[in-house]
């Protein structure tokens, strides 16, 4: 029973970076309408990039939670204006097929000079050690993880979903044209969109990157799951990508406990389950 | 002018036409496949790595001036089998492939030997660790060169076992490799006489290890065995430090660890560790002056891994009974024969053999990764510990399954 709460707490780990990825991710699609399959690779450069800032100008974790997201945010926001702008109103396969080219480029790029078997980042001192919660020894960082972005993603939910800024935004979406007719900027704030979500991306990869290897290839598995997550949430729900990202990662967890070898594939099953029974995810409504 | 162009062309016919009355009696060209991981997690341990290993073997060997003519082409076979096999079918069908080398990954280094025997072609593994190459499953035409999984474990598992780490549980990549290993590992345990409490199987590239170390932490066993490899064991040792499973007092038995990845994990993280390796850059000048060239050349700035070091050991080998044959048969199971019949010797792995089973067996070594404190710059990671015997780092003849001994 120890092992079983241990591994429920595993999983609303897990479940955090699943959750602050198909956060971006819904954020993305459910604004612009794209699917955006070079996700993965930027939450890589949000690794990376604080890997660079500690290592080529000292700067530690704490800063590079605030400047990766926002470097890596304004490189998606580069490639919006440079590239998906164009493909505004084509079908989503076009948006799908473009930010899967640039995510395999940028995995390319970063492979041929850092290779694959990943660098070392540390985790900051004052999240090191842990403490025994009886059952289970938790380290601190890894409660850390949970808690702030638990906090992010409810921040942007109500950013989204409560403000007057996000109700211009959600209305932009709706009718961009009636938008623009009151002086609003909507290409720039559809920009601003992308940026946000890819900056959420690159937060998640900072989080991760004293727990996992700062690695190239480490947003290519990770982006699938999370593309499950988001289906099974409903693709372009804010708060159903939040819940689904936690218990998705809480059901994982509980797969490796049980039956460790399909704790690939568990998410995947639930994600065939889902859509047989409600086509547009658990939270999503019928276009 | 046009006069000597007219002769020295007339001369050139000449010449290309006898040596094409040579080549069907004694034919100087190889073609060379270097089939691997090239962007996986096992890409750092073989992949260009070990292509770059060849055409240093194909530089030094010096047969060019011979008048051989060597090509060598790479594949990627991102870990999957049935790629590798396709990969391999087109090598020898339509590029006529002579030899293939690396091959990192059990699962696709076992389809792809039977197929190499069926092409009767020459497979020269070194990536790939799973023992049943030269049991079970072995052929004519396979030689596994630089270590195996009994190695592995009569190397790390009989020597922790040995002091005092007598209860073990194993995280298992789940596939061929990881099966042999912990099958392996198992066995060398409990002759020494420890036990094995449970263990777990994890699917191969998982990102997070966490679940499958707290059930080896919920175990009590006093060594967890990580029966996986690249990426999955540096993982694996990062996050069981996380965890406080090291600081609990229970040990980590990285059972298969490479120079790459005590690279990438960091002497504060890797210290301590005990692994068994068959060679390290800083053995000898022999390996000493390898490394530094393969370094200066290989674009992420590595030190070589074993395998990519058995690229080079074993294509030199190769290179060797070539010679010794006059010109390339063209014949796998002819070749493989000769190689078995000269014994190994080359600045890497030092004086050995390969046995009839297509083993070669040399001595292996038992490694401590350093205190960073000993350390004395980059690379400098490992302590010698222990040196295994040549017969006791290798499955023993009598002990193999391999159906070719039973003539």
């Amino acid at each position: 029973m120890q092992a079983l709460y241990a591994q429920l707490l595993v999983g609303l780990i897990n479940g955090s970076f699943y959750a602050l990825l198909s956060l971006g991710l819904a954020v993305i699609f459910g604004m612009l309408n794209i699917i955006n399959f070079a996700h993965g690779a930027l939450y890589m450069m949000g690794a990376f990039c604080a890997y660079f800032l500690l290592n080529i100008w000292g700067i530690g974790y704490w800063w590079a939670l605030i400047i990766a997201p926002i470097v890596v945010g304004i490189f998606g926001m580069v490639l919006e204006r440079t590239m998906l702008k164009w493909l505004a109103g084509l079908d989503h396969l076009y948006g799908l097929l473009l930010t899967f080219g640039l995510a395999l480029i940028i995995q390319g790029v970063f492979q041929n000079y850092f290779g694959s078997s990943g660098l070392p980042y540390a985790i900051p001192d004052e999240l090191r050690g842990g403490t025994n919660l009886g059952f289970m020894f938790l380290p601190i960082y890894r409660g850390w993880v949970v808690v702030f972005s638990l906090i992010v993603c409810l921040a942007t939910w109500y950013l989204i979903e409560r403000t007057r800024l996000g109700a211009y935004l959600r209305a932009a979406t709706e009718n961009p044209t009636l938008v623009r007719a009151f002086g609003i900027n909507v290409p720039r704030m559809i920009t601003l969109t992308y940026g946000l979500g890819v900056g959420l991306a690159a937060l998640a990869g900072v989080l991760s990157a004293p727990i996992n290897q700062v690695r190239p290839l480490m947003g290519e598995n990770i982006i699938i799951v999370v593309f499950a997550v988001v289906v099974i949430g409903g693709m372009g729900s804010i708060m159903g990508s939040i819940i689904t990202g936690f218990a998705l990662g809480v059901i994982e967890g509980l797969t490796k406990y049980f039956y460790p070898e399909a704790s690939n594939t568990v998410v995947f099953v639930l994600m065939v389950l889902v859509l047989l029974v409600k086509p547009a995810g658990l939270t999503g409504r019928a276009a | 002018m046009k006069k000597k162009m007219f002769a020295s062309l007339l001369l050139g016919t000449a010449l290309s036409l006898s040596a094409a009355g040579i080549a069907s009696a004694q034919d100087k060209t190889v073609k060379i496949g270097s089939l691997s991981d090239q962007s996986g997690l096992y890409a750092d341990l073989g992949g260009p790595g070990s292509t770059l290993a060849a055409q240093m073997a194909v530089e030094d060997s010096g047969m060019v001036a011979k008048g051989w003519k060597i090509d060598i082409i790479s594949g990627d076979h991102q870990n999957k089998p049935d790629i590798g096999v396709n990969i391999v079918r087109q090598w020898f069908d339509v590029d006529k492939v002579d030899v293939v080398v690396d091959v990192p990954n059990s699962g696709v280094a076992l389809a792809v030997s039977n197929l190499i025997k069926e092409k009767n072609g020459v497979f020269l593994n070194s990536g790939a660790g799973t023992s049943d190459l030269t049991n079970k499953q072995c052929t004519p035409n396979t030689i596994h060169w630089v270590y195996d999984t009994y190695t592995l474990a009569h190397g790390t598992g009989t020597a922790l076992t040995k002091s005092g780490g007598d209860t073990w549980f194993f995280v298992t990549a789940d596939y061929a490799f990881g099966a042999a290993l912990e099958r392996d590992t198992t066995a060398a345990v409990q002759a020494s006489g420890g036990k094995v409490l449970g263990g777990v199987k994890a699917p191969l590239s998982t990102a997070d290890f966490s679940s499958f170390l707290l059930q080896a932490q919920a175990s009590k066993a006093k060594i967890i065995g990580l029966a996986n490899a690249g990426a999955d064991t540096t993982n694996s040792i990062k996050q069981a430090a996380e965890f406080g499973i090291t600081a609990g007092g229970q040990k980590l038995a990285g059972l298969l660890l490479f120079i790459t990845d005590i690279h990438a994990l960091g002497l504060k993280t890797a210290q301590g560790l005990n692994f068994t390796e068959t060679f390290y850059w800083d053995m000898n000048d022999g390996t000493r002056a390898f490394s530094k060239r393969f370094q200066e050349r290989i674009k992420n700035h590595n030190m070589p891994t074993m395998v990519q070091a058995g690229v080079y050991s074993s294509l030199l080998h190769y290179f060797k009974a070539l010679e010794a044959l006059g010109g390339n048969p063209h014949d796998g199971a002819k070749v493989v024969a000769k190689m078995k019949e000269m014994p190994t010797d080359d600045p890497l792995f030092g004086k050995g053999s390969i046995e009839p089973n297509g083993r070669t067996i040399h001595p292996a070594y038992l490694f401590e990764a350093k205190k960073p404190s000993e350390s004395k710059g980059p690379w400098d990671y490992y302590k010698l510990v222990a040196t295994i015997s040549a017969d006791d780092a290798f499955t023993p003849l009598d002990k193999s399954t391999c159906p070719l001994l039973k003539k």
